[in-house]
């Protein structure tokens, strides 16, 4: 990294939540000369049939937010400014978002987020300011093996706020510029911060829907979106089919449904009845018993390594098949240039493709990629 | 990086967003801050003095703009004023009789007061057409000819472009509205206190001024209507401002606006003159020192504050943040209402590419822009759209 003049100015990804204005207090008050930048990525005044009928300020980058990021940093006294990303988050993760639905898979937005705005974007933005680094909010922590010479991505201190699972798409060199100050700390320990700094938002409480569906539904979105887009693609009804073939209803369109969802089929059976299979070619929802979701390998692509630098020979990993799985035991093997197969020693419920799969050995992330 | 720190130089370039208020401006206005509290309507001497001080104002903005007195409304600003005349002529809603003319002629590049208003139109069954401009920025009289309808009711286009500066030809425009018979406003925002104004020679029907872009404090402007012109309030109470305008005078703000109205007569030709050579500097300066940049509305005659530069494969945001944290103020595109930068509709309709337009900053200097602010911006500038580039994807890829 090239020495400058101001090379220790650190850039704070602001939200306007409570976790990313701790951040903030917390690097302005060791003296760290910081400027705190908050992105606008999705105009709300798009969709307004969707605003729903919860609380406009538990939606990310609504005006509520952003007054809530600059009242921190008035109030701590450093520069703010809003970027505006919208273009860069409609074609990065808004329009794959729907698209994967419509194929039948289950996106994880905050990674594609993470990967192709926060630390791609704003990372660029902050260098062009005159920062080096770039501290988010994020719970994880990241250390440099000096043995490998690679950053390593380890999960945050406070397992039940673990965000490493939507990190695993970062490079080496966004780790390198990667600030992560909450990860040693818990969600209490950071609202007593709030309170101690007195940050205007120490009280606020947490978002938790993905942030450009404010409502939660994020099928009258797709709907909406494609709408707005004037998209000839529409969602058509289509058949609901066991796994032997039984025709047992209709289904209202497939980008309704996940893999391992049982409520709203529409099908009374007499038996809980689980979403096996979404058939975009056919046009089919593939249902059955709990136990036919059960599977024990899986394929993944599109993989980034981490803790090491390509994958030589099998390895015995602990993997997280979505963000609120219990990782398990699992075995990996190189499947192609960025592709892995991954063998669970006991069956899995409900892999789904489009979820990310995020290897663990231990703390450390070793890589992760998105299953197939 | 400390914005705040006292020694650090701050440059502001920033003046067709708003001015700072002229002392002489703040000190007249103060009395009516404290003492002289007087409502302009009441009948006795509290009032009278209110009232006195409002109807000197007023002529001290007829004689900015060359109207008489009694064809001053006094508004809370450009935007009040703009949306005035735009819905103060034009016939809405199911009462509207059918024979009623319902079309308006506007341009691609007017300010969002007279845009969206216009959009606003649109949704309520008026037809609006928006007339292109040239490359340089400025609107052919002919395309607003071509434009005109039997139902066409008015045409509204600004003087002065914010964005760029270019200067409209209101006179020609004046002439074809006048024989066809259709009421002319103009939003000279921009050019009031930088051009000279004179609505019998421009031929205007209606024309908006607003405060805080003349050195008065922003909440005040004021639309001139011809005597004759038939206008609808938009707002209904009392009898202020010649039923026009109902509501208590704004007597502080009306009395900052007609100082400040003096003050911009006054000053008019000295401060254009400096001005325009501060500018011309500024902006030959970063054109040999930067690679790559061009002026937006070259060629076209443009206001003598106003500097809009394209610096190619930068990003104007990163630029806009840059130079504020070195401590030059200025801007790009338009602030939506959190804060960040919109694509500029003006740079997209003079046919800069998506990306070029994002890598537009404009500066806009002011009566009180010294040549040392000047060399300040020159030798900042340069060393800051070197760095952007450097680690610009978009330029490496070049």
């Amino acid at each position: 990294m090239e020495p400058s003049h101001n090379s220790e100015t650190v850039v704070v990804a602001m939200s306007g939540g409570v976790d990313s204005s701790v951040v903030a207090g917390m690097m302005h008050r060791q003296g760290a000369p910081i400027v705190g930048l908050t992105m606008q990525l999705w105009n709300h005044r798009r969709l307004p049939q969707l605003a729903g009928d919860g609380p406009v300020g538990h939606r990310c980058c609504s005006i509520d937010d952003v007054y809530d990021a600059r009242r921190v940093a008035e109030h701590c006294g450093f520069p703010f400014y809003v970027v505006n990303f919208e273009k860069q988050f409609e074609d990065t993760v808004v329009r794959p978002f729907v698209a994967d639905y419509l194929a039948g898979r289950t996106p994880v937005p905050c990674t594609q987020c993470n990967n192709h705005v926060k630390f791609d974007q704003l990372l660029l933005t902050a260098r062009q300011i005159g920062a080096e680094r770039l501290a988010t909010g994020h719970y994880a922590r990241i250390q440099f093996n000096s043995r490998t010479g690679r950053y390593e991505l380890l999960r945050a201190r406070d397992a039940s706020k673990d965000q490493s699972y939507f990190l695993f798409g970062l490079t080496q060199e966004q780790l390198a510029r990667a600030v992560f100050p909450l990860g040693d700390l818990t969600k209490m320990e950071v609202r007593e911060l709030a309170r101690e700094m007195n940050l205007p938002v120490a009280e606020k409480p947490e978002s938790q829907e993905i942030c450009f569906v404010p409502s939660g539904d994020y099928t009258q979105f797709i709907e909406g979106y494609l709408a707005e887009q004037g998209s000839g693609q529409r969602a058509e009804t289509g058949e609901v089919v066991t796994t032997s073939g039984e025709v047992i209803g209709r289904h209202e369109g497939l980008h309704h449904y996940t893999i391992g969802q049982r409520r709203g089929l529409g099908v009374a059976a007499g038996r809980p009845l689980y979403v096996l299979n979404i058939n975009t070619s056919a046009n089919r929802l593939v249902v059955g018993d709990d136990a036919e979701l059960q599977s024990e390998t899986c394929e993944v692509d599109g993989v980034n390594w981490i803790a090491i630098a390509r994958l030589e020979q099998p390895m015995q990993v602990m993997a997280k098949i979505r963000h609120k799985h219990e990782a398990a035991a699992a075995t990996i093997e190189c499947a192609g240039e960025t592709a892995v197969r991954v063998r669970f020693h006991q069956p899995q419920r409900a892999l789904t493709p489009g979820q990310a799969a995020v290897f663990y050995d231990g703390e450390r992330i070793i890589g992760g990629g998105w299953i197939r | 990086m400390q914005r705040d720190n006292m020694a650090m130089q701050r440059v502001y370039l920033d003046h067709n967003a708003t001015t700072p208020a002229a002392p002489e401006v703040v000190a007249a206005m103060l009395p009516f801050l404290s003492h002289e509290y007087g409502n302009a309507s009441s009948i006795h001497s509290f009032g009278q003095r209110a009232r006195t001080a409002v109807e000197r104002a007023r002529e001290s903005v007829a004689a900015l703009v060359g109207a008489r007195a009694g064809e001053i409304v006094f508004t809370s600003g450009g935007t009040e004023a703009d949306n005035l005349a735009i819905f103060g002529l034009v016939p809405l809603g199911p009462g509207a009789p059918g024979g009623v003319r319902r079309h308006v002629i506007t341009t691609q590049i007017e300010h969002h007061a007279v845009l969206n208003a216009c959009q606003f139109l649109e949704r309520e069954g008026v037809e609006v057409s928006y007339v292109p401009v040239s490359a340089a920025g400025v609107v052919d009289p002919q395309e607003v000819r071509r434009a005109i309808r039997p139902e066409t009711v008015l045409i509204t286009v600004m003087h002065a472009n914010n964005e760029i500066g270019t200067v409209q030809p209101i006179e020609e425009i004046a002439k074809i509205a006048a024989e066809a018979d259709i009421y002319l406003h103009c939003d000279a925002v921009q050019s009031a206190g930088k051009l000279p104004l004179d609505v019998a020679r421009l031929g205007v029907d209606l024309l908006t001024v607003s405060g805080h872009k003349i050195r008065a404090p922003k909440g005040v402007g004021a639309l001139f209507v011809s005597k004759g012109t038939r206008l609808r309030p938009i707002f209904y109470g009392g009898h202020h401002e010649r039923d026009r305008r109902p509501g208590t005078e704004n007597v502080a703000g009306i009395v900052a606006l007609g100082v400040a109205a003096q003050l911009a007569r006054e000053n008019l030709q000295a401060d254009a003159t400096r001005m325009a050579s501060l500018r011309d500097r500024l902006e030959s300066q970063l054109l040999t020192r930067i690679s790559e940049a061009r002026v937006n509305g070259e060629g076209a005659p443009r206001t003598p504050n106003t500097t809009n530069i394209t610096f190619r494969h930068i990003e104007g945001e990163s630029l806009v943040i840059s130079l504020d944290l070195k401590g030059v103020a200025c801007s790009t595109g338009a602030a939506c209402s959190s804060g960040a930068v919109e694509p500029s509709h003006v740079l997209t309709a003079i046919g800069l590419a998506p990306e070029d337009a994002r890598s537009s900053l404009r500066f806009s200097l002011g009566h009180s822009t010294t040549a040392e602010e000047i060399e300040y911006a020159i030798g900042v500038v340069p060393g800051v759209v070197e760095r952007l580039r450097e680690l610009s994807p978009v330029y490496h890829k070049t």
